[in-house]
């Protein structure tokens, strides 16, 4: 087996040898064409699969270690194609430290189908044995946490899952396989916004499952197709070409993050700063509340957005974006205060990076004072 | 802007003019499929009128080349030919082209057999020599027109030397920028007045686009180029040109792995005795390797070897498993190349072989692979053909 570098420049190469391409054709073809009854290439229809998209299952399935994967059409569209395999009744442990995303799908679209969440501070096992019960189907972390950066030992976890038979599901999206990859530390299920790091230009849509064992792996392509939350050929092609570079990103992105870390970590205007030591995702609280507002409006490079993972940076208020579906006084319970940023370091010039956010916090201060006056 | 000034090249592959789209604020450019657009005053059209002579996905990527190549304006087309043949047009009858031997082959058929119906001459010299340079001058010569690094040869050319022998004459110098990209290499700093891409290689990198780019510093050339793109209509289409962007904003992360690889691979098949020559202007031993660090930020990706023997070669392309063996070059996938059936397969043999374009070189574009996967490969198919050089010796395989 070759080494991810070789894996992720290669994707789609040699995927046909009708015309040698070594880009792979994008199959809009909604249907296939079928020989004689009962004679199918193995494409149908569109929806249940699809070439273009197959190739980029087939590189997640090999990035990641596990046995099938599948494309979805975001990356909820994922969460929910996973949930697809537990029913009424059934209980889940998740981190109160959580996508809003999937804080929101989880409240207000599984409690009507009768799927319970138990949320839980941390994932020490104490803790998780306090909360499991008969009917707990399932442990769903994110690793590092969004937007806290905590860091839960896959492997504990999993072997906890394990000895309770329960589903371990792990949301990779900070780390991807390159920093991370969760089947091989027992988990069950791995789950990706491709949005993100996977795709990392910023203009594609995407999510991607990951699964090991032959039972739930049917299952999943069973509900990825009557579901139907697919990822069109188009896209499909777009997050290829995306992973091709990844892992130089990656590491341009991990470079640029441990030199911001260095810099807001001896920054008076700054008080906490939240980083795991790997990848692109940094989270830092500035000193007074007045000046958030002030420091984003004064960014001139760094972009003030929602999302993650792409090349140009961005800064994330989660009061107010990302985590805004979530209650204020859960927020404030777990430390998603008011003060807190979360920064997606792009591959920018490093200099140029902290030149900016400098300028931002010498003008959010004077501004901040102004205020107050 | 001054602060655009200030960032540097990578920064700005990132964040420039283009960042952000002004109605909806999105950070990706939308592409815009309209071939026409709505004029509001029947006296005063907008800025658009019909997508050929503007569009404004396509001006984004001209806007951001432009920028790049220190030029004040860019222009895109269909294919890097296209961008060649549109600026050659400048040309009427009776005018004379001094142009580098070793030019890409597709360059060479449109001199020879194109141009040449049109009553412009042209004249072959090895431009790294400048008393050839000088001596192939006369006095309707137009254009000089420079590869540096050249194509498959890898000789470097002095740009600034060239551009100062063109100026006190009178022509221009066109420099065919592709192998190393403005991230490497700026002409137009140097004193060229146009500079060509073939933006299918490095500058969107992923092989699964077609498009020429030019950039000029002179607003009167820009406006006769300018002419010439919307006249011919060679132009880039809408998405192709938000392809090309795409792949710009990870030109600088792929050109330095792409380059580290490049040199540990030079530097590894120099030591292998089945290869006879190494051809990569960033070894130290390359004639040209001291102006190629002045002019240039780098070596760039792209190398050529020869083997001792076509049926060595032969053997190595049919045992390397990574890489493609195709055409082209500037991508995501190392690409080996065999320049006497490819690239300059529209040269006639006694011409290629007089060039040292033989049947036992190949080129090489170094891809974004792990460099020892590439390397053991490379090894492993060559020991391949010792073992059968061997068997055979002793009496072939059976």
């Amino acid at each position: 087996m070759h080494k991810f570098d070789t894996i992720l420049a290669q994707i789609g190469n040699r995927s046909e040898s009708a015309t040698g391409t070594v880009n792979p054709p994008i199959y809009l073809s909604t249907a296939y064409r079928h020989e004689e009854v009962g004679k199918s290439t193995g494409y149908d229809y569109i929806r249940t699969g699809n070439p273009t998209r197959h190739l980029l299952e087939k590189a997640i399935v090999e990035l990641e270690g596990g046995d099938q994967g599948f494309a979805c059409s975001s990356g909820m569209a994922a969460i929910l194609t996973v949930l697809s395999l537990f029913q009424s009744g059934d209980e889940f442990i998740v981190s109160k430290d959580l996508y809003g995303g999937t804080y929101r799908l989880f409240e207000q679209g599984c409690k009507n189908w009768g799927l319970l969440c138990k949320y839980v501070p941390t994932y020490t096992l104490e803790v998780l044995e306090k909360e499991i019960s008969e009917r707990t189907k399932a442990i769903f972390i994110e690793t590092p946490t969004n937007p806290l950066m905590e860091q839960a030992n896959i492997e504990e976890i999993a072997n906890f899952a394990k000895n309770h038979h329960l589903l371990l599901i792990v949301d990779n999206t900070f780390f991807t396989p390159l920093l991370q990859q969760p089947l091989k530390l027992g988990a069950d299920i791995v789950i990706h916004s491709a949005t993100k790091y996977l795709g990392g230009h910023n203009d594609v849509l995407a999510g991607l499952v990951v699964a090991k064992g032959k039972r739930i792996c049917d299952l999943l392509a069973s509900n990825h197709n009557a579901l139907g939350a697919v990822l069109s050929p188009f896209d499909s092609w777009l997050l290829i070409r995306g992973m091709k570079t990844l892992s130089l990103r990656m590491e341009r992105h991990e470079r640029n993050t441990k030199e911001i870390f260095r810099y807001l970590f001896e920054h008076d205007a700054v008080t906490d700063v939240l980083y795991p030591g790997r990848g692109g995702m940094i989270s830092f609280r500035i000193k007074d509340e007045g000046w958030v507002n002030p420091f984003l409006q004064s960014l001139r490079l760094i972009t003030f957005a929602e999302s993650l993972g792409g090349v140009e940076s961005f800064i994330t208020y989660p009061a107010t974006q990302t985590h805004a579906d979530i209650p204020e006084h859960i927020r404030f319970e777990t430390g998603v205060c008011n003060r807190l940023l979360r920064f997606s370091v792009g591959i920018e010039d490093i200099g140029d990076l902290i030149n900016d956010l400098e300028q931002a916090f010498v003008k959010a201060r004077t501004e901040g004072i102004q205020c107050v006056k | 802007m001054c602060e655009i000034e200030s960032w540097s090249f990578q920064t700005k592959l990132l964040h420039n003019s283009q960042k952000i789209d002004h109605t909806s604020g999105a950070v990706s450019v939308p592409i815009q499929h309209a071939s026409t657009f709505h004029q509001y005053d029947i006296d005063a059209f907008g800025k658009y009128d019909y997508s050929r002579s503007l569009n404004p996905t396509r001006e984004a990527l001209e806007t951001v080349i432009a920028d790049m190549e220190e030029g004040t304006r860019g222009f895109a087309f269909s294919s890097g030919m296209a961008a060649i043949s549109t600026a050659f047009l400048l040309l009427s009858k009776g005018d004379h082209v001094v142009i580098t031997e070793d030019v890409y082959g597709g360059t060479y058929r449109f001199v020879t057999e194109v141009l040449s119906r049109y009553g412009i001459e042209h004249t072959f010299v090895d431009m790294t020599d400048l008393d050839d340079v000088k001596q192939a001058i006369r006095p309707s010569t137009k254009v000089f027109y420079v590869e540096s690094p050249s194509n498959p040869l890898l000789k470097v050319t002095d740009i600034k030397a060239i551009s100062s022998i063109a100026k006190s004459h009178g022509a221009l110098t066109f420099v065919d920028n592709t192998f190393l990209t403005p991230a490497l290499q700026k002409p137009l700093t140097l004193g060229a007045d146009v500079v060509l891409h073939s933006a299918t290689k490095f500058l969107s990198g992923h092989s699964d686009v077609v498009a020429g780019l030019t950039v000029v510093k002179d607003p009167i050339l820009a406006d006769k180029i300018g002419f010439l793109q919307n006249s011919f209509g060679a132009v880039l289409g809408v998405q192709d040109a938000w392809l090309v962007l795409r792949g710009i904003k990870t030109l600088h992360v792929r050109l330095a792995q792409s380059i580290q690889s490049a040199k540990q691979i030079a530097q590894a098949l120099k030591e292998i005795p089945a290869i006879k020559n190494v051809y990569y202007p960033g070894l130290e031993d390359h004639p040209h390797y001291v102006l190629q660090g002045k002019q240039a930020k780098g070596a760039g990706a792209v190398l050529s070897f020869e083997l001792a023997s076509e049926s060595i070669l032969r053997d190595f392309v049919s045992n390397v498993k990574i890489p493609v063996f195709a055409v082209s070059l500037g991508a995501v996938e190392s690409i080996l190349s065999y320049p006497a059936k490819m690239s300059h397969a529209a040269m006639p043999d006694h011409e290629r072989e007089k060039r040292g374009i033989s049947n036992s070189l190949l080129r090489l574009s170094v891809g974004l692979e792990n460099t020892e996967d590439l390397l053991k490969d490379f090894k492993t198919a060559l020991t391949a053909n010792s073992h059968k050089e061997k068997a055979f010796h002793r009496g072939g395989w059976q």
